[in-house]
């Protein structure tokens, strides 16, 4: 499956970057090229260069040793929201799906509801409450997410509960547990994906777009978003400087919105078994003796009609 | 199979009787009687809307939820209406089995068709998985597919339409069933197709002594694989009994309709009369 992700372009460029960002992340935990928060008088706004590869802020700060250091709080908000939306997200499906009526149509219900708040609006409301944190930032968009996430897959899952298969699974005598565990789990699951994926890129925004607002990491933290909203103050005077936040921000989020759509492409047989699909099924149907490879063929079309029934009168 | 005569002698048939499906107050089957004997192959045909899939799940115990079955449905002798899902579904697959009407979408899109034909037969014959995947093999090779362990480990859109059915018969088979619903198994398909399988169904009901019932609404099929017949319209039986007296002298309206229009498809398309 991994080799698979890695032949997708897409895929490629998502493994590639957060490969990359979990490396850095390690990285900056022992070695950053400057101390990022140390503030140097007489090199404020040094142009890019060998001693800083990104160039200074106003307060004469490294630019690249803090981004360095803002992977880690990049890296925990995504990876924390996905976990807690994944949580929220499973919860909330399968009580939505699997229990008796009542309980699923009291959880549609509220699942409605709860999808109306806005994400940075909870964010924000929860930031008032508790004071400003990344952990204000991770619950907050885990929770939106997870119940954006549960309202979509379970619809997903009612759907595949009716679906041809899984009647016919259970026809021929599979159990509750054996259609959840084969058949609506895995059929689901790309669908989850994709959502989560969203949800972390969503995530690494919004923790910029709270930084931003003032109500996201403290400025204690070294975090993308504090970052972008020092420098864009001075992005008239400095334009390049804010460029590097924004673009390491865009960069992550495109590749984690990616990352989603390549797991599900590399994990669905029809699109990565396609050598014989691409013959096409309807073509096999009625190709008759054509050799396939490994010497298979379709053994229904291979002798003529001999009779066309008729109705005895 | 040895034995099999002797419990045909002792086998009663699949027994319907009285049997009415409401859904939300609307009533979409009404008091429908007829006897599917072991080893016969029993047909069931209707305009659409006529209730004919509502009565092959039914028989299954799987009506939309919210139905309310009533009547009874007796399997050789033991009642099915009325118990419990999770004793319903001991019976599905080994006592009555099913196929379906469209391969395309009654297999899994995301299994290999070997898994999904093994998945029965670990349930019902308690293999484990290795023993499953080798009985697999044997009942795909029963069914009439060629080089069936290489083409076990396809997905299901690597197959062809008449090899997807011919897998979805060896699932249904995968239990033993002593009865089979088919419903509309071969509408699907094309014509040479058709014929195949409909020659498989004969030969399993004449191997193995499963009794059949044969939903359809192409009385083509039905008088090459039935014997005897109910119609159904509206969700009533409105004639049964044997298929050459049904089509040569139709007694109800409902049946010399369909009669009528199967005369003027033949006639259309140049097929005898």
């Amino acid at each position: 499956m991994i080799r698979r992700l890695l032949t997708r372009p897409t895929g490629c460029f998502a493994v590639v970057v957060l490969g990359l960002l979990v490396v850095l992340a390690l990285v900056s935990l022992v070695w950053t090229p400057q101390d990022p928060f140390r503030a140097d008088p007489f090199r404020q706004w040094a142009p890019p260069g060998p001693a800083h590869w990104f160039g200074t802020d106003a307060s004469g700060r490294d630019i690249a040793s803090y981004l360095l250091a803002g992977t880690r709080t990049t890296v925990l908000v995504a990876a924390g929201s996905g976990v807690v939306a994944s949580v929220v997200g499973i919860v909330l499906t399968a009580v939505g799906s699997l229990t008796t009526r009542w309980v699923r149509e009291g959880t549609a219900v509220l699942l409605d509801i709860l999808v109306a708040f806005p994400t940075l609006l909870t964010a924000m409301l929860l930031t008032a409450v508790f004071g400003g944190s990344l952990g204000i930032v991770v619950v907050s968009v885990g929770l939106s997410f997870g119940v954006t996430i549960a309202r979509v897959a379970r619809g997903e899952i009612r759907r595949i509960a009716r679906s041809d298969y899984v009647v016919a699974a259970r026809a021929s005598g599979v159990g509750p547990l054996g259609v959840l565990t084969r058949h609506l789990v895995p059929n689901a699951a790309p669908l989850f994906t994709v959502q989560l994926s969203l949800a972390m890129a969503t995530a690494v925004l919004a923790e910029a777009g709270l930084s931003y607002l003032g109500y996201g990491a403290g400025s204690d933290t070294a975090s993308w978003g504090n970052l972008l909203a020092d420098l864009q103050t001075y992005i008239g005077v400095h334009p390049w400087s804010a460029t590097w936040p924004g673009a390491a921000i865009a960069l992550v989020v495109a590749a984690l919105s990616l990352l989603g759509d390549a797991v599900r492409d590399a994990t669905d047989p029809r699109l990565t078994t396609g050598d014989r699909a691409a013959r096409g099924t309807a073509a096999t149907d009625r190709t008759a003796g054509t050799p396939g490879p490994g010497g298979d063929r379709a053994p229904d079309a291979d002798d003529p009609a001999t009779t066309t029934p008729g109705v005895t009168a | 199979m040895s034995g099999t005569t002797d419990q045909r002698t002792a086998r009663d048939g699949l027994e319907v009787r009285g049997l009415t499906v409401r859904i939300a107050g609307r009533t979409v089957l009404d008091d429908v009687t007829f006897t599917v004997p072991p080893g016969r192959r029993v047909g069931v045909i209707g305009a659409s809307g006529s209730g004919k899939s509502m009565t092959s799940l039914a028989l299954m115990g799987l009506e939309p939820t919210g139905a309310e079955v009533t009547g009874s449905i007796r399997l050789d002798g033991t009642e099915l209406v009325g118990l419990r899902d999770r004793e319903r579904a001991r019976h599905r697959g080994s006592g009555i089995g099913m196929v379906f009407q469209e391969p395309g979408t009654a297999l899994d899109p995301l299994r290999r068709v070997g898994a999904q034909v093994a998945e029965p037969l670990r349930l019902h014959r308690g293999l484990d998985r290795r023993a499953a995947a080798t009985a697999a093999v044997a009942l795909a090779d029963a069914v009439g597919l060629p080089d069936p362990a290489s083409l076990l480990r396809q997905y299901p859109h690597q197959l062809s339409g008449g090899q997807r059915q011919r897998i979805c018969i060896a699932m249904a088979m995968a239990g033993s069933p002593a009865y089979l619903v088919a419903d509309e198994p071969t509408t699907a398909l094309d014509v040479t197709t058709e014929a195949r399988i409909l020659e498989l169904f004969e030969r399993l009901s004449t191997d193995r002594g499963t009794g059949m019932l044969f939903v359809t609404h192409d009385l083509a099929v039905l008088a090459r694989i039935a014997d005897t017949a109910v119609v159904l319209d509206h969700g009533r039986v409105v004639e049964q009994g044997s298929v050459r007296t049904l089509l040569d002298a139709p007694q109800h309206p409902a049946t010399t309709a369909l009669v009528d229009a199967a005369r003027a498809t033949a006639r259309l398309t140049g097929g005898s009369t």
